[in-house]
């Protein structure tokens, strides 16, 4: 019952997203959306690491980016332009860039690990920035087009937004696949407690190595799409500070979620796009959305849609989401607890 | 079968010796921790060490498992040389421990638990895209092992929401899944109410047939249940070693460890 009211759900939603830009909605937030499926993604790649690898990656944005500079680079210098070998490309550069992030950062645990990923974001960032010959410095890369998908012709807006939706509909459901498996469960493992996975003979580092490669394969997919959508890539693209908005999203959306990060993408997508038409002060707005939701959703914006669907049924809300919050084990360990004293 | 003969296989090139440790030494800083300990363990022994707080027990365990180098000596396992291989180097070759305190994964559910210590060393922990569910046989098994302690109901569970009592019988039953040809237990009733404590005794004694055991504890009664044979710690160093009665009697041991008689 359960499982066929998912079904009902995913389905509607998808239903909707294949129909939103048919049904008038201005091209603006078709734009929009579109930007929501590409940042889900790699909000999604991120997930990934820190809900079910226990890494906390600070240098997603750059692996973001070298996805999206290898579509400049690859049409500006190599003339590689066709879809499937410019997506290649991408994913290629994206995994041999966490390749090297990987026998760097992986190194230390932690803390030590969050500013070492730190500090190759702004390398890689400072790479974009000053090696003018071959990434444009600030001016970035301009230029860029988008190629036909098959016999489609996607250089219009529409066009676009399918591209992306397919993109991350599939990349949800392969990582949801990852998750669920055995290896994936080798992940959570690693996440809860490395020293017994050692204890028990498995091989944490090359467990975080690998995960880290596949998380770079999604952020780098997201880079591609991202060049193609602004037909420009600039070192924002991959700075500390896009970084950082990752994070947020996934934070948002609900850590160990995955398809909460559409929800994380989507808020900081649409909050920064129209308020900044407002006010330059967006951020100071994104920030009291962010701690509203840290204070009283730890769990993420995902676990509001169910809580708020058991209390329209009169049901009180005894609500654990399935991968739990990193932060806040104890907390959610006792929900069921209290769940099972209800009569 | 296999697995079977190659235990055989590797003891025979043990010459007959599971675990054998010479000269170890270990040094924090100006602190040293263990001075020069020997220590010769057959297969199918099952030997308990004692000692007081501090007495280098828990780091002895960790020198062997491969979580710290030792400072000086050699460990060696089923006849080779660990002394440089890595934990999980060494838990692939049939070393398995459980921790003093209870290292779980709290919120796997209790199946979970026991089927990461199952698949260990199987392919099927690199299969990306396939779900679990398609390894049913699998889960069968670990539902098999928690049977044998009655903990089946909680198969669902995540470990965090069991009892103390109950996360400790899963502490071994995590190493015993590891099937492994040297058990290390760390004070495996730490902490337990006499009844919860009597379970895993009983527990301990009925694997006692078919694996080596090396058992830290303080319970005595406990001790005195399960090995055969008992090697005292004092200051890091080796201060008795012999079978239970004779250290039992031996008044230097009576001394510094029990500071009466047993």
């Amino acid at each position: 019952m359960k499982a066929r009211l998912r079904l009902i759900v995913v389905l509607a939603g998808l239903v909707i997203a294949l129909l939103l830009p048919r049904l008038g909605v201005p091209t603006f937030y078709v734009s929009l959306l579109t930007q929501t499926w590409i940042f889900a993604i790699v909000a999604m790649s991120l997930d990934f690491l820190i809900g079910f690898t226990g890494l906390v990656n600070f240098s997603q944005a750059a692996l973001f980016g070298v996805g999206a500079y290898a579509v400049a680079i690859g049409a500006t210098k190599f003339h590689v332009t066709a879809f499937v070998p410019v997506v290649a490309l991408g994913i290629v550069s994206a995994v041999a860039t966490a390749a090297i992030f990987g026998l760097v950062a992986l190194r230390s645990e932690g803390v030590g690990f969050i500013i070492i990923t730190i500090a190759l974001n702004e390398i890689v960032w400072g790479l974009a920035y000053q090696w003018v010959s071959v990434s444009g410095g600030d001016n970035g890369i301009t230029g860029i087009v988008r190629p036909p998908v098959g016999p489609f012709d996607v250089s219009a807006n529409t066009g676009y937004y399918y591209v992306c939706l397919a993109f991350f509909a599939i990349s949800l459901l392969l990582l949801m696949l990852i998750v669920r498996s055995p290896f994936g469960l080798v992940l959570k493992g690693v996440r809860e407690t490395p020293r017994r996975m050692r204890a028990l003979g498995y091989n944490v580092w090359l467990y975080r190595y690998l995960a880290m490669m596949i998380s770079a394969a999604f952020a780098g997919v997201a880079g591609v799409l991202f060049a193609w959508y602004n037909q420009f890539v600039g070192p924002v693209a991959l700075s500390l500070d896009q970084s950082t908005q990752i994070l947020i999203m996934v934070i948002l959306g609900g850590i160990g979620t995955l398809y909460g990060q559409l929800f994380g993408a989507f808020v900081v997508v649409f909050l920064s796009n129209e308020l900044s038409a407002v006010t330059q002060r967006w951020e100071m707005v994104l920030g009291v959305v962010y701690f509203i939701v840290v204070m009283y959703a730890p769990g993420g914006l995902v676990v509001l849609v169910p809580r708020l669907w058991a209390r329209l049924r009169g049901r009180r809300a005894s609500l654990v989401p399935s991968e739990p919050l990193l932060a806040t084990s104890g907390g959610v360990a006792n929900a069921p607890a209290e769940a099972a004293e209800e009569p | 079968m296999t697995i079977l003969r190659q235990a055989q296989d590797d003891i025979a090139a043990g010459d007959g010796v599971c675990l054998a440790l010479e000269g170890v030494s270990k040094r924090f800083g100006s602190l040293s921790v263990l001075e020069d300990v020997s220590l010769k363990i057959r297969p199918g022994e099952r030997c308990g060490i004692i000692g007081p707080n501090g007495a280098g027990k828990s780091t002895l365990f960790n020198i062997v498992a491969g979580e710290l180098p030792c400072t000086r000596g050699s460990v060696r396992f089923l006849g080779r040389d660990v002394t440089r291989l890595s934990a999980h180097a060494r838990a692939r070759r049939g070393l398995a421990r459980t921790f003093q305190t209870t290292t779980l994964f709290p919120r796997l559910t209790v199946i979970e638990n026991i089927v990461l210590a199952l698949q260990a060393g199987s392919a099927e922990r690199f299969a990306m895209l396939a779900p679990r569910g398609r390894y049913r046989a699998r889960d069968d098994e670990a539902r098999a092992l928690l049977d044998r302690v009655g903990l089946a109901r909680h198969a669902e569970s995540p470990v965090d929401a069991l009892g103390y009592g109950d996360k400790r019988q899963i502490e071994i039953l995590l190493a015993l899944a590891q099937k492994p040809k040297l058990l290390l237990l760390d004070e495996p009733t730490a902490g337990l109410a006499p009844a919860d404590a009597s379970l895993v005794t009983e527990m301990l004694k009925r694997e006692r047939g078919g694996v080596t055991m090396v058992l830290i504890e303080h319970d005595m009664g406990v001790v005195f249940d399960v090995v055969e044979r008992l090697t005292v710690l004092h200051h890091g160093r080796v201060v008795a070693d012999g079978p239970l009665d004779a250290i039992r009697g031996d008044a230097q041991v009576q001394e510094i460890y029990l500071g009466g008689k047993l």
